[in-house]
């Protein structure tokens, strides 16, 4: 766009609160017409792919759980899968098992810090958790004893909630007990009512009207609901079901990592396309799966049934980023059943772990964050070391999407006569956090930078 | 204290928690503390926190919670700021008390590690080095841990608001292991652990669950790391071994602790 005699103003909002990281957010505003908006992530690089060269292939866990504080058991399920593919071992039976359990106890704390703390505020027009103690204290604690139960399954599985300690290639240091599991089965059966109550409580919030323009990505299984594993499933946006899927091992040739100069962040795109990741992709692609409790809860929210091949399609696919939090409530019910149907099922292995001896070679893992589909590939040397690594993590696929999100909105907002920095930068943070994006992945504070030309 | 404050209601001393290079875990931290955090916010102010919170309030702050490393030139005025904002300033975490893992860049060629990472390095702002805060500014307390644990930080803020200084001990894992009747997993089981050289605060998780530290809480306030090296080569380390586990979540301290035999982040003082 050319403008011969520009007269440009540029406005800064500080802060984009409640997300995980630090982003600033530059608006490019022509004659009323948004030209461009660019999420301008300004997490300073900490260059993990670099120093995992030349580490050992039981490192890369450990290590990269540390890129995430919030999300550190996807870090190392999608490290271990990674690793154990490069040197041809497959973890099944009930070290499989409890590793479902572990990420499913990230999900219930991670999805439910989401829903209470970062993004139910923006529905009842609060600014922040504390707000939100003083008028809904109720919704509020239930929350926190949510969260406070998927915080129990991961500390009693991986030693504590953040970076895991018990986590290791081919399953875990020590295997718990059946006795031990136990006193989380009370916990959970108390956090199932909890999770209901939550589903009941954000479908009775406002959503706006809203659709993102971009194809889905998660991983999908043939017969259950894809977290610790699964092939990569893309529904394009306009395309028809089912959707498509292609091999893990091909993912780098289809999501492409470009750097862009506003972020460090890298930016993916999926064949050239926007694409989203996280909630809204999973259920498209595999809500099907999902439990009959879960189908229950989601129709009651509103979700409708999701699509499936069984019924050509017609089910429904959720793009509207606002509704996201329903996506999430459910899929927390979902990850409070999947617990305690694994503890119900739980036989302690005769060994924590399978071996993982190192070999040279390329291995690939993808697991399904809270936030999306987290990629790892690495490469190993005859000595197990690691000579190439590269991960992929789902805010910097969403990210395109998430811009795209943004420009939209803003443009409503500007039609509507909502163009005050105020008025706009309130818009973006709802928006923004709809996704919520954890920019860590690469730090917490969104910028609005508006540049405006008549 | 030139001008003293008009008469009004006891205000709540106002927290502020700031963030620099880091993953969030330590800030999560609080927000892990589900059944103090309201406690804690009826004692406190939560004044700045972006993590929780979208209405920033300015400073001054009573108590200003640091997580994250020095690693931008935006990072060092910034951190000036903060502290000048700040009356008391505490380090939450290896990355704010040791430069964390980033610190990895400090032995290395950042530039050779911009060029791996980034097709475009010069997009990319930042130091060659990744450094504690105290490194750039005074700091009046450091906690210790990757992440660091919930029972110290509810017990760095009740000091706190209790004028006192933090009740941390400066002993090593091997201690926390003796007091929760653990069976020392280098002497029964062989194997490597960097317990008798790493701070305490975690409880001495990785034994617990019959694994050898790893040293995420960095070095305690006495260690003697040449002693434990043979051990660990009979364990069937290799010298390497050993460098890569000492070079990693606290790279800069146990380096100290290598060269000088001496921890090398600073032994900051309580309030008061
Ligand atoms: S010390 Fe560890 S847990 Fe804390 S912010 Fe740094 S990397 Fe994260
Ligand atoms: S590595 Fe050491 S300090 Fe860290 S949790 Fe394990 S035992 Fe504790």
């Amino acid at each position: 766009m050319s403008d011969p005699t520009p007269r440009s103003q540029e406005l800064r909002i500080p802060s984009l609160a409640r997300v995980e990281g630090e982003t600033a957010l530059h608006l490019r505003i022509h004659h009323g017409t948004v030209i461009e908006a660019r999420l301008k992530i300004y997490e300073p690089p900490r260059f993990f792919e670099a120093f995992l060269r030349g580490r050992a292939h039981t490192e890369p866990p450990d290590l990269t759980s540390r890129i995430c504080g919030i999300c550190p058991v996807a870090y190392q399920m999608s490290a271990c899968r990674a690793v154990e593919d490069a040197c041809g071992v497959v973890v099944d039976g009930q070290l499989a098992a409890l590793r479902r359990l572990l990420y499913c106890g990230e999900w219930i704390e991670s999805q439910t810090l989401h829903i209470h703390m970062l993004h139910a505020p923006d529905f009842l027009g609060e600014d922040d958790v504390i707000g939100l103690s003083r008028s809904h204290p109720e919704h509020v604690k239930r929350g926190l004893r949510l969260k406070q139960t998927g915080n129990a399954v991961v500390e009693l599985l991986g030693g504590r909630a953040i970076h895991p300690v018990n986590v290791r290639l081919g399953g875990f240091h020590r295997a718990p007990t059946r006795a031990e599991l136990r006193p989380l089965e009370e916990r959970l059966r108390t956090a199932l009512d909890d999770a209901w109550d939550t589903v009941r409580w954000v479908a009775g919030f406002e959503f706006p009207d809203a659709e993102c323009e971009a194809d889905l990505l998660a991983l999908a299984e043939e017969d259950t609901y894809a977290i610790e594993s699964g092939v990569p499933t893309v529904l394009r946006y306009g395309g028809t079901l089912p959707p498509h899927s292609f091999p893990l091992r091909d993912f780098t040739d289809h999501v492409a990592e470009e750097q862009v100069s506003h972020s460090t962040a890298l930016h993916s795109r999926l064949d050239g396309r926007r694409h989203l990741t996280g909630s809204l992709a999973r259920w498209a692609v595999s809500g099907h799966l999902l439990s009959p409790l879960a189908l229950q809860a989601a129709r009651e929210a509103g979700l409708g049934a999701p699509p499936s091949r069984a019924d050509g399609g017609r089910g429904e696919v959720c793009r509207n980023p606002y509704r996201s939090i329903l996506v999430r409530a459910v899929e927390v019910l979902y990850a409070v059943e999947e617990a305690l149907r694994i503890i119900a099922e739980y036989e302690r292995p005769a060994r924590p772990y399978v071996e993982v001896p190192a070999r040279a070679g390329t291995g690939h893992g993808a697991t399904e964050a809270p936030r999306g589909l987290l990629y790892h590939r690495y490469v190993f040397d005859g000595g197990g070391r690691v000579t190439e690594a590269c991960i992929v993590p789902p805010t910097a696929q969403n990210q395109g999407a998430i811009e795209e999100d943004l420009r939209r909105l803003v443009q409503a907002g500007l039609d509507r006569g909502e163009g005050s920095e105020a008025e706009l930068s309130r818009l973006c943070e709802r928006a923004v956090r709809n996704h919520d994006p954890c920019i860590s992945c690469s730090a917490h504070f969104l910028e609005l930078d508006i540049e405006r030309t008549h | 204290m030139s001008t003293p404050a008009p008469p009004q209601p006891p205000a709540r001393p106002r927290l502020g928690v700031f963030k620099f290079a880091s993953c969030d875990g330590c800030q999560l931290t609080l927000l892990d503390c589900e059944d103090e955090l309201l406690g804690i916010a009826a004692e406190l102010e939560i004044a700045h926190f972006l993590e929780a919170s979208s209405e920033p309030v300015p400073g001054p702050y009573d108590l200003v919670l640091v997580e994250g490393s020095v690693s931008t030139p935006e990072h060092v005025e910034r951190i000036r700021r903060i502290r000048a904002d700040a009356r008391h300033l505490v380090t939450i975490g290896a990355c704010a008390t040791a430069g964390g893992v980033q610190a990895l860049r400090n032995y290395a060629d950042v530039d050779g590690y911009l060029a791996t990472v980034y097709a475009r390095p010069e997009y990319i702002e930042t130091l060659a080095t990744s450094t504690p805060i105290s490194a750039h500014v005074p700091v009046d307390f450091e906690l210790r841990g990757c992440p660091i644990d919930r029972g110290q930080l509810v017990e760095v803020i009740t000091a706190f608001l209790a004028g006192r200084k933090p009740a941390i001990p400066n002993h090593s894992v091997c201690f926390s292991c003796k007091r929760r009747g653990n069976v020392c997993v280098t002497v029964a089981h062989g194997t490597p652990c960097l317990g008798p050289v790493t701070h305490a605060g975690c409880g001495a998780l990785c034994p617990t669950y019959g694994r050898g530290c790893y040293g995420c809480f960095g070095p305690a306030g006495t260690t003697n790391l040449p002693a434990l090296v043979p051990l660990m080569q009979r364990d069937g380390m290799s010298e390497e071994d050993i460098g890569r586990y000492l070079h990693t979540f606290n790279v800069t301290a146990f380096t100290a602790v290598e060269e000088q035999g001496q921890p090398g982040t600073t032994e900051a003082e309580g309030p008061g």
